[in-house]
């Protein structure tokens, strides 16, 4: 600042300040709690807001899904059987693969032989195939390539007739089994994850709030039940219990809940020596009081963020268990009892795998996302 | 005296959630060889920041130099590359933090810790290096340092371990040491051995030493000069006598009216009131208007400049101003002006 | 002027048990008392067991040996709910670190009340508020931080909402376990006017435990000084400070930097050596000056009253 400037200051500035108020303690910042801050910074994160989505279509499908046509679960019909995905509106857009038919390409050593090898594979109802000669070939083996289309739907004489995802082997709708199976394997894994969370808690909960004796002897009981592995187990209880959600449930909650006790154990030991306990405990607050209103509240965010995680663990347990026959057996379905059925026919009838293998990856994807972005929102670090 | 480092109206920026957290607004000070300089503010003041930011040690790309220049002998830190400041870092300048624990490895023997540095920056063989390093320790006084050398920080106590910290920091003959509350964590009598330790050490190896405490009786046990800092800015700047003998910036008067003297029970302490304010948006004006009972109406308009009292002291506040008002600081801070000890009912003498 | 005693601390002791074999005495033995409206101060270096002491008067951990009264009530020993209520209203504790002593998930409001709740003193939700915003302003804040939330707060004010908390139960002694060392210079000196007027107006008697021996000399009227768990010495503070008899006490003094750099330029410091006081012999705390009590042997007691004279 230049000295002239300094000189030309209006001598009445030169006063004492009459306060109006004492701001000196004023807190300008606008007031805020824990949740709201996580929740502003979890909507502020595009991908978990997305997933969230996501999640919550693949729920409302999962209700309404198998609703919205009139087939059952389980109604066979060999007449029926592996029909492709046809939906009204995207009929006439082949590459979707939704307009009803099937096709392949054949490969001979002329056309004529190609085209044979096509009829035959599609019950040689020569009026619904359509021939397209992409290669002519010159007579050496395979050199000729003829692409079939088929349209099944009129073959069967089933014009009217729409599977949406197509029809399994059996002849069953493929989207009520896909929305029927995701809600079998959507409610597995809550319920596991709600049960891991119950036991978790306040096993993990009572051994650190305790301490001493009690900690020791929980623990040691934990570390055991730890190192049996629970395929095992399954093994065990399958052949006792029928195989079904409840089995599995059990399968997977009987040690999936010793993860979730160990974090609970290490943030009550934390908190449980911080001064704002103690303070509680001098005021002579009950040891109830102390667990619900200074304990849980403070470790509610990790509760949810591993819950979180814990979901899509169970979801993918779940398809493990009914892809290696465990599970879920037909005719219940879940997404891994039908992606072991679409495995089957992998290579003639691909969209049997499809559809479920799409619903399990989405699902196991947005709900890491979202955990993601919990335990973003959750750390007080990243609001300021 | 020649000038070492000169700080030119530097300013570091945070950029959080919130938007930009002014923690520095335009620091100017110069560091001569051989000189101690203490920073003192409270928490949040910048004081900390600023030896960061010569340190180049800001948490980029969040932390950044907005402007301004840090001249070591002339030359720009603030320029250089990260590549660069390493070879600048324990050599030219070095640094000892306030947690002995954290700032040496665990899973590492000292002797190393301190030899690493001199292999790298002086290409010192192993042998060269762990006779220097036995030196080091017994420079900083570890009884025993050829047993001691083997082993491992956890085998140290708390005072020890912030002496094999110093050792670590002095390794390469630094032009400059910043010492960032060393002893806060300390005990006051491991305080004191360290205190002497810096300063018998400056006398061996006259390097100059940047000293970033808020506890003003280290200010004066170790200082040369003293700058104390508020709200990211410097607001009063002096050797040691100045700022204890004629404190000028009403927050100096606050720092040491708040400190209790020997006879001082009966008296109420002057505590300055409220808190600091919040960096997101320094207020306009004087950043301590809020809290001073001196305040004046230009206060709230403008930002005081550094008024000159002496060649060697200057303070940033409008009562300086040949216009304003004669204002005598508070009585319980004259009576602290005339030195603390001489209060005492018996005299400091005697302790 | 015969002073009534509100807290007697005998022989007080608390070990931790390290491991199967090992103990940790971190209090081994310490006794004083506490006079009505006084303020005592507690002085050591970090690990010396004063903090220990602190939180062992009050129930926080339970002693090993010895014995508090309190009013002449022993405090230790089995309790039903009610007397341990009827206690926890009498004694209080203000913490040390103002970022932990505060639950980050609840509002000042609910804070506070706290101990209202616990103890049911308030019959309706707005005699609650009001007693809260009461306390507030004995603390120095207003009654608009009520509805905020602790990460909101400088250390300064989360150490007055600290205090306001403690005194929600009219508390009739309250132990500060070095409720200044977190916090700054200036605002130290805010929470202390505040402990001293308080004091004032609801007559209050402090257990003031720090480490920071300027502040505590300010505010205490007596001082004990422990080291390795035991107390050392024990006087008047101007007493303690004037004439320090045990060479510790004296090292500990010594050490002290003052913010006078004339008087620091000529401070010697004196180092203390525990071998001085000999292997031999029973340390006990001995009157040397009356109202003045050092820990030492017989034969150093001679010497000390010697020196005295």
């Amino acid at each position: 600042m230049d000295k002239n400037n300094l000189k030309n200051i209006p001598k009445d500035l030169f006063v004492p300040l009459v306060r109006k108020e004492d701001t000196s303690e004023k807190i300008s910042a606008p007031s805020r709690t824990f949740f709201q801050d996580a929740k502003r910074t979890l909507f502020s994160n595009k991908p978990a807001v997305f997933s969230m989505i996501l999640i919550l279509f693949i729920i409302i499908m999962s209700i309404v899904g198998p609703w919205m046509n009139n087939y059952g679960s389980d109604e066979q019909d060999l007449k029926r059987a592996k029909m492709p995905p046809r939906v009204p509106a995207f009929e006439n857009v082949s590459w979707l693969g939704m307009n009803g038919t099937l096709s392949g390409t054949f490969q001979g050593k002329d056309v004529q032989q190609a085209s044979a090898k096509a009829k035959a594979r599609f019950d040689n109802k020569e009026e619904f195939i359509d021939l397209e000669v992409i290669n002519k070939g010159d007579g050496t083996r395979n050199s000729a390539e003829v692409k079939a289309t088929y349209r099944i739907y009129e073959a069967k004489d089933m014009k009217d007739t729409y599977f949406w995802f197509g029809s399994d082997a059996l002849g069953r709708d493929q989207w009520t089994r896909l929305w029927e199976g995701t809600r079998v394997s959507l409610i597995i894994a809550f319920v596991a994850a709600l049960l891991d969370l119950v036991i978790g808690v306040s096993y993990g909960g009572i051994s650190a709030f305790y301490g001493g004796r009690v900690d020791n002897i929980m623990q040691r009981i934990a570390e055991i039940l730890v190192g049996i592995p629970n395929l095992v187990i399954i093994l065990l209880m399958m052949l006792v219990l029928k195989p079904g959600i409840i089995s599995i449930v059990i399968a997977l909650s009987i040690t999936g809940w010793i993860g979730m006790s160990r974090i609970v154990r290490g943030e009550v030991l934390k908190l449980k020596n911080q001064e704002f306990v103690l303070a509680s405990r001098t005021l002579g607050t009950s040891n109830g009081t102390i667990i619900r209103k200074h304990l849980v509240p403070n470790i509610s965010g990790i509760i949810i963020i591993n819950t979180m995680f814990s979901v899509p663990g169970a979801i993918f347990f779940e398809a493990f268990l009914s892809f290696i026959g465990l599970g879920i057996v037909p005719p219940d379905a879940s997404l891994g009892s039908l992606i072991d059925l679409g495995f089957d026919n992998l290579r003639l009838y691909p969209y049997m795998l499809v559809f479920p293998a799409i619903v399990i990856s989405v699902l196991m994807i947005a709900f890491n996302i979202v955990g993601d972005g919990l335990r973003d929102a959750f750390d007080p670090k990243m609001h300021k | 005296m020649s000038k070492l480092l000169e700080v030119k109206d530097l300013k570091v920026s945070f950029n959080t959630y919130n938007g930009e957290v002014h923690a520095v607004r335009g620091v100017t000070f110069d560091l001569n060889k051989g000189e101690t300089l203490a920073i003192v503010g409270e928490s949040g003041s910048g004081k900390s920041v600023t030896s960061n930011a010569i340190m180049r040690l800001l948490p980029e790309p969040h932390g950044f130099i907005k402007e301004g220049q840090i001249l070591l002998e002339g030359v720009d830190l603030a320029k250089k590359t990260s590549k660069e400041m390493q070879k600048i870092r324990g050599k030219d300048i070095s640094m000892v933090f306030q947690d002995p624990m954290s700032s040496l490895n665990p899973t590492m023997k000292i002797g190393y810790q301190i030899m690493e540095g001199l292999m790298k920056h002086q290409n010192m063989s192993k042998t060269e290096a762990r006779k220097t390093a036995l030196e080091l320790l017994t420079l900083v006084g570890i009884p025993r340092p050829d047993v001691r050398i083997n082993q491992y920080p956890h085998q140290f106590s708390g005072g020890m371990r912030q002496r094999v910290v110093v050792a670590i920091a002095l390794a390469c003959n630094p032009k400059i040491l910043i010492a960032d509350e060393p002893t806060t964590a300390l005990d006051v009598t491991i305080q004191a051995q360290i205190l002497e330790l810096m300063k018998s050490i400056q006398q061996k190896t006259d390097s100059a030493i940047i000293f970033i405490t808020h506890d003003l009786g280290v200010v004066a046990n170790v200082a040369d000069r003293v700058a104390v800092m508020y709200a990211g800015k410097i607001v009063e700047i002096g050797t040691v006598d100045d700022i204890f003998y004629n404190p000028k910036h009403p927050y100096t008067w606050g720092l040491i009216g708040s400190m209790p003297t020997l006879d001082s029970s009966d008296e109420e302490l002057f505590a300055i009131p409220g808190s600091p304010p919040n960096m997101l948006t320094p207020p306009v004006g004087d950043a301590f208007a809020p809290r001073n009972h001196f305040a004046l109406e230009i206060d709230t308009v403008m930002e005081p400049p550094m008024f000159k009292v002496s060649d060697t002291h200057y303070a940033a506040t409008w009562l300086l101003h040949p216009d304003a008002p004669k204002i005598e600081p508070p009585a319980a801070v004259k009576h602290r002006m005339q030195g603390f000890a001489q209060t005492g009912t018996k005299g400091g003498g005697k302790r | 002027m015969t002073r009534e005693k509100l807290l007697e601390v005998k022989n007080l002791q608390k070990h931790f048990a390290v491991g199967k074999k090992n103990t940790i005495k971190a209090v081994d033995g310490v006794s004083f008392d506490i006079f009505k409206g006084e303020t005592f101060g507690l002085v050591g270096e970090s690990g010396c067991g004063k903090s220990t002491t602190g939180r062992t008067i009050i129930r926080l951990y339970d002693a090993t040996g010895g014995e508090v009264k309190f009013n002449g009530e022993d405090v230790h020993g089995r309790k039903n709910k009610s007397e341990l209520l009827k206690f926890n209203r009498k004694m209080q504790m203000i913490f040390q670190d103002p970022s932990s002593s505060l639950n980050p998930r609840m509002t000042v409001l609910d804070i506070i009340a706290e101990g209202l709740d616990v103890h049911k003193l308030v019959k309706n939700e707005a005699e609650r508020k009001q007693k809260v915003e009461e306390l507030l302003e004995s603390v120095g804040l207003n009654k608009e931080h009520a509805t905020r939330f602790p990460h909101e707060f400088s250390g300064g004010q989360r150490q007055r909402i600290g205090i306001a908390r403690a005194l929600a139960v009219d508390p009739e002694f309250i132990i500060a376990d070095e409720p200044i060392s977190a916090l700054d210079v200036s605002i130290q000196a805010q929470v202390v006017n505040l402990l001293k007027k308080l004091q004032k107006e609801r007559g209050l008697t402090y257990l003031f435990i720090a480490h920071d021996l300027s502040m505590v000399k300010y505010i205490s009227d007596r001082i004990g000084v422990m080291y390795m768990g035991n107390l050392v010495e024990l006087a008047e503070s101007d007493e303690l400070y004037n004439n320090p008899i045990h060479p510790y006490t004296k090292s500990l003094l010594s050490a002290i930097p003052l913010p006078d750099p004339r008087y620091e330029r000529a401070r010697k410091r004196i180092a203390y050596d525990p071998t001085v006081h000999g292997t031999d012999g029973d340390f006990e705390l001995r009157e040397v000056v009356p109202g003045h009590f050092v820990r030492c042997t017989a034969k150093e007691f001679e010497r000390y009253q010697n020196e005295q004279k």
